[in-house]
């Protein structure tokens, strides 16, 4: 697997991010500066989580205008693989490759703290190194993280299985409690319709070492490696 | 010319940011707040000195960056 990480500026998350994809692919992944426009030979494209241009104006509104996002559309359209957290999530959806817009949290407080995802389909490429069902733990660090979309849109997005990954309590229990950030349907990340651009809130490059406090997230890396491994 | 594009979340979007500042006015003792809305004003410079092609300049910028279609509306008035 050959994946890159976009850097803009005021992005903060990328070298946790290359941590993450060097332990699962074995080797680094390209850093990929937002004024470059060739992404060819990369399988993966990663959006990592920070605060690009300072999240003037809308959370990723200005990243989204950047001259890599045609480069990723492109690569998007011809099926190639997008994965976008945390900020990288808000780009992608303020680029129009993921539906929805994400609002400032619920309580209007940051939320940096853990949080328990449940994995709600393990046939992605993204996903297939979960259990079906299975609840891992994430941490979350944002503001504006509260999935927000029209019903008809909610409604797609479960009609067609593009509901990745929601909020849920340790035990698997999809509740409001677990719902920190307000979000729809306790909505925490999402896929295209083809399920190759994946974007979520939470951060799964944070626990991929013992020596981070576990690794939950691992199984994230391992499925897109395997996924891409040729 | 002079475009003021202002952004607004559309009405049945929740506007937590409305809502801690209406809290706000209650509690510095203001009677009578009712809901309270936050949005966004911009101000842009136009070279454009023709008032009709000035707006409509000024729509396209804000469906294409300024507002988020998706949960924000926009009004735009030139002067």
């Amino acid at each position: 697997m050959k994946a890159g990480i976009v850097v803009f500026p005021g992005i903060n998350r990328e070298r946790d991010m290359a941590i993450a994809l060097e332990r699962s692919a074995g080797h680094k992944p390209r850093m990929v500066w937002h004024r470059e426009t060739d992404l060819t030979g990369l399988d993966l494209i990663v959006i990592p989580g920070g605060f690009s241009y300072g999240d003037y104006l809308r959370c990723g509104a200005m990243a989204a205008q950047s001259p890599i996002m045609a480069a990723i559309r492109a690569h998007a359209a011809r099926g190639g693989h997008v994965l976008g957290v945390c900020n990288g999530f808000q780009i992608l959806i303020e680029s129009g490759l993921l539906p929805g817009a994400l609002l400032r949290n619920q309580n209007l407080r940051f939320l940096a703290m853990d949080c328990h995802l449940r994995v709600e389909r393990t046939d992605t490429d993204f996903t297939r190194h979960y259990q079906n069902g299975e609840v891992f733990r994430a941490p979350m660090a944002h503001g504006d993280g509260n999935y927000f979309a029209d019903p008809d849109t909610l409604d797609l997005l479960e009609g067609e299985g593009r509901v990745v990954f929601r909020y849920a309590t340790p035990s698997g229990e999809i509740t409001a409690q677990a719902n920190r950030n307000g979000s729809a349907r306790n909505i925490a990340g999402i896929a295209s319709a083809n399920l190759r651009v994946l974007g979520l809130m939470p951060h799964p490059e944070d626990l991929v070492d013992p020596l981070m406090g576990g690794e939950d997230g691992k199984p994230l890396f391992d499925s897109i490696t395997a996924a891409l491994a040729a | 010319m002079k475009a003021i594009v202002t952004v607004m979340l559309k009405t049945g979007v929740l506007d937590p940011q409305g809502k801690a500042i209406g809290q706000a006015l209650v509690g510095l003792g203001f009677s009578g707040v009712g809901e309270v809305r936050a949005g966004k004003v911009l101000e842009i410079e136009l070279a454009e000195t023709d008032p009709v092609a000035a707006r409509a300049q000024a729509e396209e910028m804000a469906r294409k960056l300024l507002a988020n279609m998706v949960i924000e509306s926009f009004r735009v008035e030139v002067a």
